[in-house]
């Protein structure tokens, strides 16, 4: 076994890589071949896709292929076989960014249109009782409550959990041999499949209650819990690390106890950071479906005791109103309860998410008060 | 000027008293036969000394040879470093610092200490900064003593004038020196008998340093001072009594190899190594 | 005048000793429930799980036992999360070179919100999405692939009428696993040393070459983390598959492209989750508890891996 130095391996194949060559042409591309050839290669795939008489993707398809062939050969044949290669991964990297960018774009819109047609008052405010269940007439609010208990559950049972522990493991455990057994636990728990948080919630359930098939909201926010406990203790565990240690000792040397310090001073300086954690976790649980079809089952009705019986979330609404939508006769109606609920179910994901980030932006500790 | 003194009782008057209070809280230190251990590694062997009450003691010496240690061996601060212990007898006002029973944490608030960078709270106005001493510890006070504390300690620390108008602002909005000047400001707010200051310059620009050292000068009439140094001049300009710590070696642990009032020290040094240091020859 | 008493009264220390004591053993308490919460998990799922071995055949779907059954299941899984990765891949790796290198410094930020936002959209959304837009356009694309690749095994065909195959699943698990693997790679990239990249262009390589020569080496490792991880998402991602998938029996099949599909372990817990008989149940914690393992051992290569490297995952 050989070990070059870095250094002297990038100079290697930098010689490689650039042998100076005169007779290669110097010349450059205008600053707007970029929009020449993009605009030639839309009106090429539209002329071709026109002829074909092919759908407007097969046009867009082509119209990139075009532009991925004629930009870098234009580069070729004016600059050199380098700068061809450059342009030619950049538009590669791009078309990546934009292959990622249509699903969600398309995804958006989609849940959008459809959905923004089942939004009413009543839509969010009855669930489906009665007739409702047959006709699909009914709306969503069990499952609002639903989500929001079991959520809410989740976030009571996580959130201690994932705090304290991340204190003790940075203030306390440090260099500890349980403290490295727990972190690296808190790994495997991260990559716990969701649905097998739902099947320990069931076998526990169904152990603790001799029930064989328990159905209670108690039981998915435990679901939820093992899920969120993880990456409450990741992101917390991150903030207090940022914290520096000058803060601490700058505390402890005024005469404050340990306790006091870590609840007064290194806790507030990381707090913007830690809301924005525990939100991002609580809004990756809320869109949870397959632990709760486990352990709350599916329901129509609003049910309000978490101790007891089948509840609806958003989620599994949206799963189970899909069987339904296959109706003949109330299919169609069914199908806007099932995209009205997921706008809803997406407008608030996106809306924890984009409120963590914005506290984690505005209230960052250097910005003070 | 008038303006500002209108909601506060008569500074001058309080001051006084602050002074007459602190004249007799300032203690001094006797060290015995002290070794620093960091886990099974012994950083600094054998130190005596007795520091002063109510004068400036400075620790200079190459980086590594366990100044810093040793005072933060002083107020108990070392063994916020896991397996961190402190051997032999610290004694202030009668009492060591390191029989069991004594508690880290009064130690602590009797002696105080600055930084080498400043650390203001960053979550705390500059007032509360001040207070943070009493308010971390849940300290009930009065607004008006709350106020007279802040003015009084900012005062001592040379800063009010430049910050008694924004005293509702984060502390982290100072500049570096003033953010220096809020920390002393803070640690002598719990009024403690000894100041022990890690290279409370050494972040800072020459202006900035000029004005700590002129504040060191003022708070050595009511506080025991010890600093850290790792500028000479500095040690000759502003304290009382040097000690020179050194490395026996490589890996040895460090030592104190001279303590002698200031003056001595750097005009006719006991230890030849001590001169070689001063003198600029290593180090 | 002046408030402060010279020291703190016994009471106080008192006070503050118990203060401390109870509030580091709280948060060791909080520590140690980890340890019972994983704990409990094993144990239940072990509990309610293995009285699946001796089950009678008649429950396992053609299949001897249970062992079987759950090989076919894995099988399936591991399929669709490989096809997966083969399409998050190299769309992470150019997501990720978009935002530490590409994009300009201004638009980088956006960029990275709008994969976050991918990340963000639940999963039975997605689902929903898979079944009602995508499956629709990718029907030309199904019959592509078995008329032109027909002699891979994976596009075999005869192509599905429906397109809600195991392909189609793919692409939807690929969308739920590009974020995370993305995030990872741009972190990585983003801390190529400056000094590298600098070295490189002095030396007069474009930006391609800079990436080929500074970048990518240095970030080795942690792409490879990054892919296992993101493939220990795509194995245990379960409503994608379930929804999309038109429910079949438990076979084993390479075709991803026909009406017969392979399932996965998750999408076949989830379909089964109305299953009240115990056995039925047992055999879906059985197979819950494979799932489990397999994703633990891709995770903690992916985490071995990223520690040797220079990302923490």
């Amino acid at each position: 076994m050989t070990t070059t130095p870095p250094t002297q391996d990038l100079d290697h194949s930098a010689a490689d890589l650039l042998p100076p060559d005169p007779t290669q042409p110097q010349g450059q591309l205008p600053r707007t071949a970029p929009l020449i050839v993009g605009v030639a290669a839309v009106a090429a795939g539209a002329l071709v896709g026109l002829i074909l008489g092919s759908g407007l993707a097969v046009m867009v398809v082509l119209a990139w292929a075009v532009y991925a062939v004629a930009y870098p050969t234009w580069s070729a044949a004016v600059e050199n076989r380098r700068k061809a290669t450059d342009r030619l991964v950049t538009v590669l990297v791009w078309t990546a960014f934009g292959l990622a960018m249509i699903p969600l774009v398309s995804l958006i819109l989609t849940v959008v249109i459809k959905g923004s047609r089942a939004i009413s008052w009543h839509f969010l405010t009855s669930d489906q009782t009665g007739r409702a269940l047959i006709e699909g007439t009914g709306g969503i609010f069990h499952a609002l409550v639903g989500s929001m208990m079991v959520t809410v559950i989740a976030a009571v049972i996580a959130i201690p959990i994932g705090v304290l522990t991340a204190v003790w493991l940075v203030e306390y455990g440090k260099g500890s041999r349980l403290a490295s057994v727990i972190t690296f636990l808190v790994d495997v728990m991260t990559g716990i499949p969701s649905i097998v948080a739902g099947l320990f919630a069931l076998a526990f359930f169904q152990i603790v209650l001799s029930d064989p098939l328990p159905r209670l909201a108690i039981g998915g926010g435990v679901a939820l819990s093992l899920l969120m406990i993880p990456t409450v203790i990741r992101s917390v565990e991150e903030m207090l690390k940022l914290v520096p240690d000058d803060l601490r000792e700058a505390s402890y040397a005024l005469g404050v106890p340990k306790w006091r310090t870590i609840v007064k001073v290194v806790l507030p300086t990381a707090v913007a950071g830690i809301v924005t954690g525990v939100t991002l976790s609580i809004a990756r649980v809320a869109g949870e479906t397959a632990p709760l079809l486990l352990i709350v089952g599916t329901a129509y009705t609003t049910n309000w005791n978490p101790f007891d019986g089948a509840l609806a979330t958003l989620p599994t609404f949206i799963y189970s109103a899909l069987a339904r939508t296959g109706n003949p006769q109330y299919g169609a109606a069914w199908s806007d309860q099932v995209w009205g609920a997921a706008l809803v179910l997406i407008v608030i994901v996106m809306t924890l998410n984009v409120v963590a980030r914005v506290i984690g932006a505005v209230f960052a500790p250097k910005a003070g008060r | 000027m008038s303006l500002a003194l209108g909601t506060v009782p008569d500074p001058d008057t309080e001051a006084d008293q602050a002074v007459d209070k602190e004249a007799d809280m300032a203690k001094s230190i006797d060290v015995s036969d002290v070794n620093i251990y960091y886990g099974d590694f012994l950083a600094v062997e054998g130190v005596n000394m007795t520091i002063k009450a109510r004068s400036v003691t400075a620790f200079i010496g190459p980086s590594g040879c366990g100044k810093s240690t040793f005072l933060r061996s002083l107020n108990r601060m070392h063994e916020v470093i896991p397996g961190a212990r402190v051997e032999g007898k610290i004694v202030v006002d009668g009492q060591d610092l390191y029989e069991p029973g004594v508690d880290p944490v009064t130690v602590r608030r009797q002696i105080g200490m600055v930084f080498q960078r400043p650390n203001p709270f960053p979550t705390m106005s500059i007032y509360e900064n001040v207070l943070a001493g009493m308010r971390l510890n849940a300290k009930k006070m009065s607004k008006s003593d709350a106020d007279g504390i802040v003015e009084r300690s900012l005062r001592g620390a040379n800063l009010w004038n430049e910050v008694k108008d924004r005293l509702d602002k984060p502390g982290a909005g100072l500049s570096g020196g003033q953010q220096q000047r809020l920390c002393i400001a803070r640690a002598i707010a719990v009024q403690p008998d000894v100041l022990l200051m890690d290279e409370p310059c050494s972040a800072l620009d020459p202006i900035s340093t000029s004005a700590i050292e002129d504040l060191i000068h003022e708070l050595k009439t009511e506080f025991t001072i010890v600093i850290v140094t790792h500028n000479m001049q500095q040690a000759a300009r502003v304290s009382d009594e040097t000690g020179f710590f050194n490395l026996k070696a490589t890996g040895e642990p460090g030592h104190l190899v001279e303590f002698n009032p200031t003056s001595k020290m750097f005009a006719n040094p006991d230890d030849p190594a001590t001169e070689a240091y001063i003198s600029g020859r290593f180090g | 005048m002046t408030v402060i008493p010279d020291e703190p009264t016994t009471q106080e220390v008192a006070a503050h000793r118990v203060g401390d004591a109870i509030f580091r053993r709280t948060a060791l308490v909080a520590s140690l429930l980890v340890i019972v919460f994983l704990a409990g998990v094993g144990i239940f799922l072990l509990i309610k799980g293995l009285p699946a071995i001796g089950a009678d055949p008649e429950n396992f779907q053609d299949h001897a036992n249970v062992f079987s059954l759950v090989g076919a299941l894995l099988f399936g899984t591991v399929l669709a999360a490989v096809v997966a990765m083969a399409i998050v891949t190299p769309l992470a790796i150019g997501l990720g070179l978009v935002i530490s290198h590409y994009a300009p410094r201004r638009l980088a930020k956006p960029v990275g919100f709008l994969v976050d936002l991918l990340a963000a959209v639940p999963s039975v959304v997605f689902g929903l999405w898979g079944i009602f837009v995508l499956a629709p356009y990718l029907k030309p694309v199904h019959v592509w692939l078995v008329d032109y690749l027909g002699w891979i095994p994976l596009f075999d065909g005869p192509a599905s009428a429906t397109a809600r195959t195991l392909f189609t699943a793919a692409i939807v698990l690929a969308l739920m696993a590009l974020p995370i693997v993305t995030a990872i790679m741009r972190e990585i990239f983003a801390q190529t040393p400056r000094a590298h990249e600098e070295a490189a262009l002095a030396l007069g390589a474009t930006r391609w070459e800079m990436i080929r020569m500074a970048v990518l080496p240095y970030a080795r490792s942690g792409m490879v983390a990054a892919l296992l991880l993101g493939l220990g998402r795509a194995l245990g991602e379960t409503m994608a598959v379930a929804m999309v998938l038109s429910a079949t029996g438990v076979i084993v099949s390479w075709d991803i492209v026909s009406s017969e599909n392979s399932n996965t372990i998750a999408a076949f817990i989830a379909q089964g989750y109305k299953e009240a008989s115990p056995i039925k149940v047992s055999i879906l914690i059985f197979a819950g508890l494979a799932l489990f393992l397999l994703t633990f051992v891709v995770n903690f290569l992916g985490r071995w891996i990223a520690s040797r490297g220079v990302v923490k995952g």
